[in-house]
């Protein structure tokens, strides 16, 4: 609806994106004050992730008095060891990698697929489906949380995986984020020529689209992984401390579960970490994603 | 499946129709879309018919599953909402008329949810969007290292609303907290953010600012990079310093970028959830002691999983769809107007 019409003007801007239009010799240098204010939002971005460290390897004594700690003490690996087992974060862990994993593999298979039929195949609504898509994009997870819970608790599969994992297996941001990369990233007569070799759609989708959308897609698992493994409402409604995932056993340790306010700041630093290792790893891609994709997911 | 059906599918004008175009067709030689003769026939059948169901088969894992997982529990959503439906006892659901809705309506609760929603959503936003901005345009000067920059900004997006909520709920403690000892040195008396009206509601927005604005100057960043350098140009031949080419280069040219991420970040705000829940403790889902940060998210959560009233949990749902259905109106009229007064 309204999403689509502010983002078709973008789209059809993206043959004309190319970084040129804004040569790197044209950019103005950065002075001194760009550099401060910079530093200055570094720190705020940071700062609170630091002193989750901080506060993760202090006890939770140390936490309720004044000044609060600003250097590292010598209890974190015994705080992290806690949350591990007391919080069940270990269990946590392993059942987030299997949710946002599966979920990661479905989401840039299914997306990559639509995402190749909207760009490149012609057949009856495209424009309108794909609209459709976009304007799904709107509808707030909370619209279907009640219907799934009962048909989960019906079908006997309160506190397993695939009630969190079923319903995300795609997204609309996939779909649309594939689409646009693979309207320019895919010659047509690259699919033309396949076919002229007499190829049939899989064969084309293996050996054309596939190799071409692999940039876009190692992206798309990338935002889609962090999407899923801060999944946050259905997963605390659709599962409990026996089965958690990160974020539910996040949000048992903030209702009371472990009373150690240390521990707790050792379970979020836990649950973060895989993604900041991700963010090390890959945060140029990551944020190359963001700003190709332009849409939040 | 017809060669004239075939032929009508891919009018024969479009030569860059190849991707549905039959391979005799491709090679010219015989009319468009007869199939060629002999043994071959079947398997040109079968070719077309993979060209013309491969589209929907592509696209149908994306709108099977959502409408399986979205669309009809939307449905449902909203026959819920017109039933008595209890946690407690699932069994029995009876039909309740406009009931849940009329109970909405008349119960503070409801309003003071509506509210604080509304003042959340207006003080993380306004100032987050108004940052990110000022940032995407700092990131668009020639820098050192300029893709540390960027992932550093982004970071605070890696940190899950739980993860993130636990640490600026210790942040903002009223005695040994961080942010507390940090204003007494300039003379601030320490604030009670968690039982305060204002302080609870701009702790809660404060999380949400700082998860979301490196990825708005992102979103920012990319739109600033697409801005030809000739407007920059001839501003700067009118005599135009750099704080009017921002003025008057950039932020026209960024227009559809900021509409796209009001609507996205409204979108955001009507559904905040996690921030308020877990700022709230033990008792979350009330919103604080007097309900003074409970969002339409929290309020649904609370009704429908806390006190187990599921039918009004779905009204409630129903209430933030038709919200956003209006605010959506509202933008459509609004991004008309502004085009045609152009």
């Amino acid at each position: 609806m309204t999403t689509s019409e502010l983002t078709l003007p973008q789209v059809r801007k993206e043959p004309r994106r190319p970084r040129r239009v804004m040569g790197a010799g044209k950019q103005l240098h950065a002075g001194p004050v760009t550099y401060i204010v910079l530093t200055v939002f570094a720190l705020v971005s940071l700062a609170p992730l630091v002193w989750t460290a901080i506060a993760a390897s202090r006890t939770d004594r140390r936490l309720a008095e004044t000044p609060p700690p600003l250097w590292f003490g010598g209890n974190l690996f015994k705080n992290m060891q806690a949350a591990w087992d007391q919080a069940g974060l270990g269990t946590a862990m392993f059942n987030s990698t299997v949710v946002a994993g599966t979920i990661t593999v479905a989401t840039v298979l299914f997306s990559t697929l639509a995402g190749f039929a909207f760009a490149k195949l012609r057949f009856r609504f495209s424009s309108a489906l794909l609209l459709l898509t976009i304007g799904t994009m709107m509808i707030p997870p909370q619209l279907a949380v009640v219907p799934l819970y009962l048909w989960m608790s019906d079908l006997g599969w309160s506190n397993q995986l695939q009630t969190v994992i079923l319903p995300t297996l795609v997204t609309a941001f996939g779909t649309f984020f594939m689409r646009q990369y693979l309207v320019q990233a895919l010659p047509t007569e690259l699919i033309e020529a396949a076919r002229v070799d007499g190829a049939s759609s899989l064969r084309v989708v293996w050996h054309v689209v596939f190799p071409a959308a692999r940039p876009a897609m190692a992206v798309l698992g990338l935002l889609t992984f962090v999407f899923a493994w801060n999944d946050f409402l259905w997963p605390i409604i659709a599962l409990n401390q026996q089965n958690p995932t990160v974020q539910v056993a996040l949000n048992s340790l903030g209702t009371g579960y472990v009373p150690d306010q240390a521990v707790i700041m050792a379970g979020a630093l836990l649950g973060t970490l895989p993604l900041l290792i991700a963010f090390i790893l890959f945060g140029k891609q990551i944020v190359g994603g963001i700003m190709q994709g332009a849409i939040k997911g | 499946m017809t060669s004239s059906k075939q032929a009508l599918a891919h009018p024969a004008s479009s030569a860059e129709a190849a991707p549905g175009t039959p391979p005799g067709a491709a090679r010219g030689a015989q009319g468009r879309g007869t199939p060629p003769a002999g043994p071959d026939s079947w398997r040109s059948r079968l070719y077309r018919w993979d060209m013309k169901a491969s589209p929907y088969a592509f696209i149908a894992p994306f709108f099977v599953i959502f409408g399986a997982f979205s669309l009809v529990p939307l449905l449902y959503t909203a026959w819920y909402s017109l039933h008595n439906v209890q946690l407690s006892s699932l069994d029995t659901q009876t039909w309740a008329g406009l009931d849940n809705y009329k109970n909405l309506l008349s119960s503070d609760f409801f309003w003071n949810a509506l509210k604080n929603t509304f003042t959340i959503g207006l003080i993380s936003t306004v100032p987050q969007l108004m940052a990110a901005i000022g940032l995407a345009h700092l990131l668009n000067y020639r820098l050192r290292g300029s893709t540390i920059w960027r992932v550093v900004m982004l970071t605070p997006y890696a940190t899950s609303v739980a993860a993130a909520t636990l640490v600026f709920t210790l942040l903002y403690s009223w005695d040994g907290g961080m942010i507390n000892w940090l204003l007494h040195f300039v003379g601030v008396d320490p604030v009670n953010w968690r039982e305060s009206d204002w302080g609870s509601q701009f702790a809660v927005s404060s999380i949400v600012i700082w998860r979301w604005t490196g990825y708005n100057a992102l979103i920012y960043l990319a739109a600033m990079q697409a801005i030809p350098t000739d407007l920059y140009e001839s501003a700067s031949l009118d005599g135009a310093n750099r704080w009017q080419q921002f003025r008057h280069v950039t932020i026209p040219q960024l227009r559809p970028t900021i509409l796209f991420t009001v609507v996205v970040s409204t979108i955001g705000a009507t559904q905040l959830f996690g921030e308020p829940l877990l700022f709230g403790g033990v008792s979350g889902s009330k919103g604080g002691s007097e309900h003074q940060y409970q969002t339409l998210g929290l309020y649904m959560y609370d009704q429908g999983w806390i006190i187990g009233n599921l039918g009004k949990a779905s009204a409630i749902a129903w209430s933030m769809f038709l919200i956003l259905v209006v605010i959506a109106a509202v933008n459509m009229l609004l991004t008309r107007r502004l085009r045609k007064s152009q």
